[in-house]
């Protein structure tokens, strides 16, 4: 059996346990993915984990799709190392007030990466143990992978070095 | 008092001094490399044996600020990068200069983003700009000959009161 058809197997063990919490499924380029309702995610992603055997979270990140709903996505890359197979888990975020559970407690690696999609999109994960920003300076007020927010940054809200010396 | 000034009041002809400070100065310009991307390879290129910048008196890279005249900037600078790159510089003892290496320390280059700042010169006083993505050795060089000829036309001595 392929990569691909373990994938489709854990697709539809995913649909028969959590049958209304599966909004979509598909695939594309040869990856499948699978769309969970926020609200249902933590519980999905655990049960990947501990019965399905995805030890291996790839990645974590955001996206912001620009729309008036359902604005942001968090998409988990995981891999199962007992049969190798690849799946995508998609969850989608509203704009007002986008908050998720925290999967630290499943796969401690989340930690930072979460902590990145946080810095650039302003998605708060409830039940993280330290989520601060990860790459931009901590009194930085803006989450620039957003799509609103202009390409060369905002004028002044990153210091740069004083050039006369300070002689107090 | 001015070191011209006191050698003329004993009777000492001072026409050439700023010639010889000038041209020691000219000749031993130590490069403090501030390496922070790509452009840092053809600088190492720059200093190794086949284009070989000790011809030109800069003998040696200095990793230490107090030791070195000018310094490099190859490779784009991040804001976070920008004050550790201003402290270095004012750790160095003057005279110094400053070369902007490459399109990224020039202007920003490619790099049009809200985290790099758009060229070094932002906050650093850069003598010499150096074109190219990354700029050949021999660029550098040329650059560096740029700067001994700005060494070789100043006023050094008058300053010194």
């Amino acid at each position: 059996m392929t990569k691909k058809e373990k994938a489709l197997q854990v697709v539809e063990a995913i649909q028969t346990k959590f049958g209304n919490a599966v909004l979509d499924t598909g695939g594309h380029a040869g990856d499948t993915f699978v769309r969970v309702s926020a609200e249902h995610i933590h519980e999905v992603l655990s049960y990947l984990k501990n019965e399905m055997h995805f030890v291996y979270l790839t990645d974590l990140f955001g996206t912001d799709r620009f729309t008036s709903e359902d604005r942001f996505e968090v998409i988990y890359n995981l891999i199962s190392l007992k049969s190798g197979a690849r799946i995508f888990i998609k969850t989608w975020i509203q704009e007002e007030n986008p908050v998720l559970p925290t999967v630290t407690d499943i796969w401690a690696a989340a930690n930072w990466n979460e902590r990145e999609v946080w810095d650039m999109f302003g998605i708060r994960f409830e039940g993280h143990p330290d989520l601060r920003r990860i790459f931009l300076p901590e009194d930085f007020e803006y989450h620039p992978l957003r799509k609103e927010f202009p390409l060369l940054g905002i004028p002044g809200s990153i210091a740069l070095p004083t050039t006369t010396p300070n002689t107090e | 008092m001015s070191l011209e000034k006191s050698l003329n009041n004993q009777g000492f002809l001072t026409t050439s001094l700023d010639f010889v400070t000038n041209w020691a100065r000219a000749n031993a310009v130590w490069p403090m490399p501030m390496g922070l991307a790509c452009c840092a390879i053809e600088m190492m290129a720059f200093a190794g044996p086949k284009y070989d910048a000790s011809r030109f008196g800069s003998e040696v890279m200095r990793f230490s600020p107090r030791q070195s005249d000018v310094m490099i900037v190859a490779g784009w600078c991040t804001y976070k990068m920008s004050h550790a790159i201003r402290r270095i510089w004012d750790q160095m003892p003057d005279p110094k200069w400053c070369i902007a290496m490459g399109a990224c320390a020039s202007t920003g280059g490619m790099h049009r983003c809200y985290g790099v700042v758009q060229g070094v010169d932002n906050f650093l006083p850069v003598d010499v700009y150096v074109s190219g993505c990354p700029p050949r050795p021999d660029a550098l060089l040329n650059a560096l000959m740029q700067i001994q000829e700005k060494i070789k036309s100043e006023h050094s001595t008058t300053l010194d009161s």
